[in-house]
């Protein structure tokens, strides 16, 4: 494939004991383009994730972020909170991890702590009260407010994450994510237990980061009619390892993805033989 | 060479005290995943239980040692198991799907109560024994003249440790309790829906929880020859110190952990010094927990993201 | 539902509890030992107070199965009726600000009752003690059963500072609130990546480790006779005492020992609203709002790009600071000091404190403060029953209200209102 790769992920590796989750896996995101990671469950795309945003230590390969400035970053050897911070990537959870006894804009503005945590002196200017601080939260406050308005939720701004409904969970999870500004977003299984309303509302929120943002986006996802309708690049993998990649339609009619889903559940492989279309 | 192995020989004993009472902290933070605070109290109790019976029995003039020692470890095993199953349905069992600070700060509050209890109840003096189990053997008689000496009490202490923890494992890994309460470990409510009664598997591992610590309190009473009502604070700690370092929820690891705290506080006391004991018996547990986050023999907690 | 129990299976209750009872009580109370001259143990037996024991709980078994028949299943909370909750709310508005100016006219309502302001003073660093350690456990949701480590270093720093070199209290204040805050980095850099109860018994570990260090350097610390002749603090220079150079005299007033205490006790109101203050405003900080997500979720945290080993120490040396400034205070209100204060009791009444209040809230924290150590004093006369019946309150106040006095959480930022959120959304922290 061609263009402008932000992310190369090169042999990569991951064992844990004796287990082997992901082995061999090399692909590219391409930058401002929807990347999508899909295969059956057990397939390792959630190990992937967590070794690209760090929660893991790859046991083999490499993982290379390019930024547009061209600085090239190898996230594998970052680990933990460097790599949202240094490389600006991005992502959410499958199982929601929002903190919930705190507000939505709380959520958003704790998503901003490391630029807040300069303009505030490291503390020490903010607790004094300097003006350059109270600029600083006040613009941090409008990127919240604007974000919250892009997902919908401007007029629940003031309640309790934790009070919030599954889809707008979802949204908000999001919105926080994109709070950082990152270069790279990733998403796993963003569409996880919406309904088909929702799930039509999610495509256009990420096309339009996409478009409007230009954020690159990485995601993990099951249903297909969202992962074929935004997708520019697929990427399938089961077992642990790559079985192909290529554009919707590509994939869609390659028979070793139809194989894979078929021997792994018979509902999914229907699915991504009529998503989309 | 000889003060060593005289030591070797203290600190085993020292240790197999504290793992009896590292078993039931590790016990009920595997089942219920608190640490029970009250446990060194209940221990203490143990202790002063089998006191008063020595001394009843005593005065009733009986005078066979192995009769003496039988009934005073049954009437003490009875009445603190039934101190440990009151404390799990007074202070613990409401609290049990609350927060998790809450049953912890119960459990503080519990062990202020059983010492201060013990405090009001048998007053705050000392409380000595006259040295019933007497003798021992000289393994070994230096030229020097320095004698290793293995007494009768000593060996009681081991032997009674390794056949309850025997007897102990038996129960965990082969009866029908033993099962319900891995099962409990695992997952209560799934353990419930198969059937297991999760509330009374609960009360029986306080129940022999201390049930094991009334043995330890016994064992004390009989190598130290004395009691008070503070003694559960500083045992107590050092116990859990002892099941944290073994890796709590690991029953072997109880034991290792007790033995290992009771050799460290041996042989710190006979060859640095005596009130630094409990410093090198604290510091070797952060150190250890640095470096094994999990204590020597604790499953390693995989982070799910 | 279950159909309510009977006459009979009350009685049968009853019945049974006073069984157990008196299985537990027969020799611990039935029996009494004591050590006789000779070292000979003697025993006598107290069967009135057993039967009178035994008797007491099978009536009290009595008594709170009918009291749960009438309430029903559902507990203490519905006993408050709507209205006058909605009058506490209320009150909760303004009781604040109500409470700091009674608090400020204490010492010239009570000028002359030396007991009273004692009290005060004990209650308001109890207040500082607890404000502290919210810092740690209420917002940034880390568990320490050590916090009377850091009290006994800024007392220590102080008493030595001061015996030894002469120093005064205020050159000396914000060295012992900085030594603290060293220590706490000192323990907190390695050991905060553990977890949950892990960390608890490290910290447990810690405290002991500080007052067993105390206890045997001796050529430091004095060993357990402590610390004796700690300078009594100036005002600002002016010894408050009945020389020619006191303040008295100076400001040509009939010398008081009163003016001491009414002096010490606005010191530690400042040193307690000083910990509020920052407190408040530092939760407003991004630094404070990242304890608190610390808190909620960790991994989230560490994905949004937030280092948690240093919030976490940052949060800990935090409340380690504040908890030196108390004790350079305690230190020099004494005059004296030994390792008997700083034992794991006071660190399980702070906690206690903290957790009574409801975790995170300013207001809860200062009336549990109030309440604990207000009650504690009522039960002065009881001398030995003190401790067991605040160990019995313990238990029964988790079992009321697990979350505290104050279930509620006020956000940091708002848009258009800030609406509180309910403590069963707020997270404990597993640290």
């Amino acid at each position: 494939m061609s263009g402008d790769k932000i992310l190369s992920v090169d042999r990569l590796a991951m064992r844990f004991g004796g287990i082997v989750a992901v082995q061999d896996l090399s692909f590219a995101a391409e930058r401002k383009k929807i990347t999508a990671l899909i295969g059956p469950n057990g397939a390792g795309k959630t190990t992937v994730f967590n070794c690209i945003t760090g929660f893991y230590k790859p046991s083999g390969g490499a993982i290379r972020l390019t930024h547009d400035d061209g600085r090239t970053i190898a996230l594998e050897r970052l680990n933990d909170f460097r790599i949202a911070k240094q490389a600006k990537v991005a992502r959410t959870f499958q199982n929601i991890r929002l903190f919930p006894g705190m507000t939505a804009l709380e959520n958003l503005m704790v998503a901003q702590h490391n630029a807040l945590m300069r303009a505030s002196g490291f503390t020490f200017l903010g607790l004094i009260g300097a003006p350059g601080y109270r600029d600083a939260e006040k613009r941090a406050i409008d990127l919240a407010t604007d974000w919250l308005r892009r997902v919908n939720l401007l007029d629940r701004a003031d309640d309790a994450a934790g009070n919030f409904a599954y889809g707008d969970q979802r949204r908000l999870e999001i919105a926080r994510a994109m709070c950082t500004e990152p270069a790279l977003l990733c998403l796993d299984e963003p569409a996880a237990g919406l309904n088909a309303r929702e799930s039509a509302a999610l495509s256009a929120l990420l096309l339009s980061i996409r478009d409007e943002l230009g954020t690159s986006i990485l995601l993990i996802e099951h249903d297909m009619s969202v992962v074929m309708e935004i997708s520019d690049h697929i990427v399938v993998m089961d077992h642990g390892v790559k079985i192909a990649e290529g554009t919707p339609r590509e994939v869609r009619d390659d028979p070793k993805v139809i194989a894979a889903y078929l021997g792994a559940d018979e509902e999914e492989a229907a699915a991504v033989m009529e998503g989309g279309s | 060479m000889d003060y060593f192995t005289q030591q070797l020989i203290n600190g085993l004993v020292l240790g197999s005290i504290y793992g009896l009472i590292a078993i039931g902290y590790t016990m009920v933070y595997g089942i219920v995943g608190m640490i029970n605070f009250a446990h060194g109290d209940v221990f203490m109790i143990g202790g002063f239980i089998a006191l008063i019976t020595f001394l009843i029995l005593i005065s009733f003039g009986l005078t066979a040692i192995p009769l003496i020692l039988l009934v005073v470890l049954l009437v003490s095993m009875a009445i603190t198991a039934l101190y440990g199953w009151t404390i799990e349905r007074i202070a613990y069992r409401p609290l049990r799907h609350s927060f998790r600070l809450a049953p912890m700060l119960s459990a503080i509050g519990m062990s202020f109560v059983l010492t201060n209890y013990s405090q009001v109840a048998q007053g705050a003096r000392v409380k000595p024994i006259p040295p019933f189990i007497t003798g021992g053997y000289t393994l070994h008689e230096s030229t020097d003249g320095f004698v290793i000496q293995l007494s009768n009490i000593q060996i009681m202490v081991v032997v009674t440790t390794v056949v309850l923890l025997a007897l102990f494992t038996w129960l965990v890994s082969r009866t029908r309790l033993g099962r319900d309460m891995r099962a409990c470990e695992q997952d209560q409510t799934m353990a419930a829906l198969l059937g297991v009664d999760v509330d009374r598997t609960i009360s029986m591992t306080f129940v022999i929880g201390a049930a094991l610590a009334a043995v330890a309190g016994l064992m004390y009473l009989l190598y130290y020859g004395t009691v008070d009502f503070f003694m559960g604070f500083v045992a107590g700690i050092k116990a859990f110190t002892a099941a944290v370092l073994g890796g709590i929820g690991s029953l072997p690891g109880a034991m290792l952990g007790g033995l290992a705290i009771g050799l460290i506080e041996t042989f710190w006391s006979a060859y640095f010094s005596v009130g630094y004991k409990d410093v090198a018996a604290f510091s070797i547990l952060i150190v250890v927990l640095i470096f094994m986050p999990t204590g020597l023999l604790g499953r390693p907690e995989v982070e799910k993201v | 539902m279950k159909a309510k129990p009977g006459i009979p299976s009350i009685l049968k209750t009853a019945f049974i509890n006073a069984l157990v009872a008196l299985v537990l009580f027969s020799l611990m109370v039935g029996i009494r030992t004591e050590a006789g001259a000779s070292g000979q143990l003697t025993y006598w037996t107290r069967f009135g107070e057993l039967a009178s024991l035994v008797g007491a709980v099978f009536g009290g078994s009595i008594v709170i199965e009918l009291l749960r028949q009438w309430i029903g299943p559902t507990g203490a909370e519905n006993l408050v009726p709507p209205a006058v909750k909605s009058g506490m709310s209320f009150i909760g508005r303004y009781l604040a600000p109500a409470l700091l100016i009674f608090t400020l006219l204490v010492p010239v309502i009570f000028y002359d009752q030396r007991y009273i302001l004692d009290l005060a003073i004990l209650v308001l660093t109890y207040v500082m003690l607890g404000w502290g350690l919210n810092v740690v456990v209420g917002l940034a949701g880390l568990l320490d059963l050590g916090y009377v480590a850091f009290y006994a270093v800024g007392a220590y720093s102080y008493a030595l500072l001061a015996t030894n070199f002469g120093w005064s209290f205020w050159v000396c204040l914000p060295l012992a609130g900085i030594l603290a805050a060293f220590w706490g980095v000192l323990l907190g850099f390695p050991v905060l990546r553990l977890r949950g109860d892990y960390l608890a018994i490290v910290t447990l570990a810690f405290g002991e480790i500080i007052r067993l260090v105390i206890i045997n350097w001796q050529d430091l610390t004095g060993g357990p006779n402590g610390v004796s002749g700690i300078p009594r603090p100036s005002f600002f220079g002016i010894p408050l005492d009945n020389s020619d150079d006191g303040l008295a005299a100076k400001l040509d007033i009939e010398y008081s020992p009163t003016h001491r205490i009414v002096f010490l006790f606005y010191l530690i109101l400042a040193l307690a609203l000083l910990t509020n203050w920052a407190t408040i405003r530092l939760r407003r900080l991004p630094i404070g709002r990242a304890w608190e997500a610390l808190r909620e979720d960790e991994v989230a945290c560490r994905a949004l790009g937030i280092n948690t080993t240093t919030t976490k120490l940052t949060a800990f040396a935090t409340g380690a600071m504040f908890g030196g400034f108390a004790g350079a205070f305690f230190a020099t209100r004494q005059g004296f000091i030994s390792p008997e204060s700083f034992t794991f009791q006071e660190s399980a009444l702070v906690l206690a404190i903290v957790v009574l209040g409801g975790m995170g809230s300013q207001l809860g924290v200062a009336l549990a403060a109030l309440a604990m150590i207000g009650g504690f004093e009522l039960f002065r006369g009881l001398e030995t029953y003190r401790m067991l019946v605040f160990g019995m309150a313990m238990v029964l106040i988790m079992i009321w209200r697990p979350r505290g006095l104050i279930g509620h959480r006020a956000p940091t930022v708002y848009l258009t209102k800030a609406k509180a959120i309910s403590s069963d959304l707020v997270k404990e922290g597993h640290g």
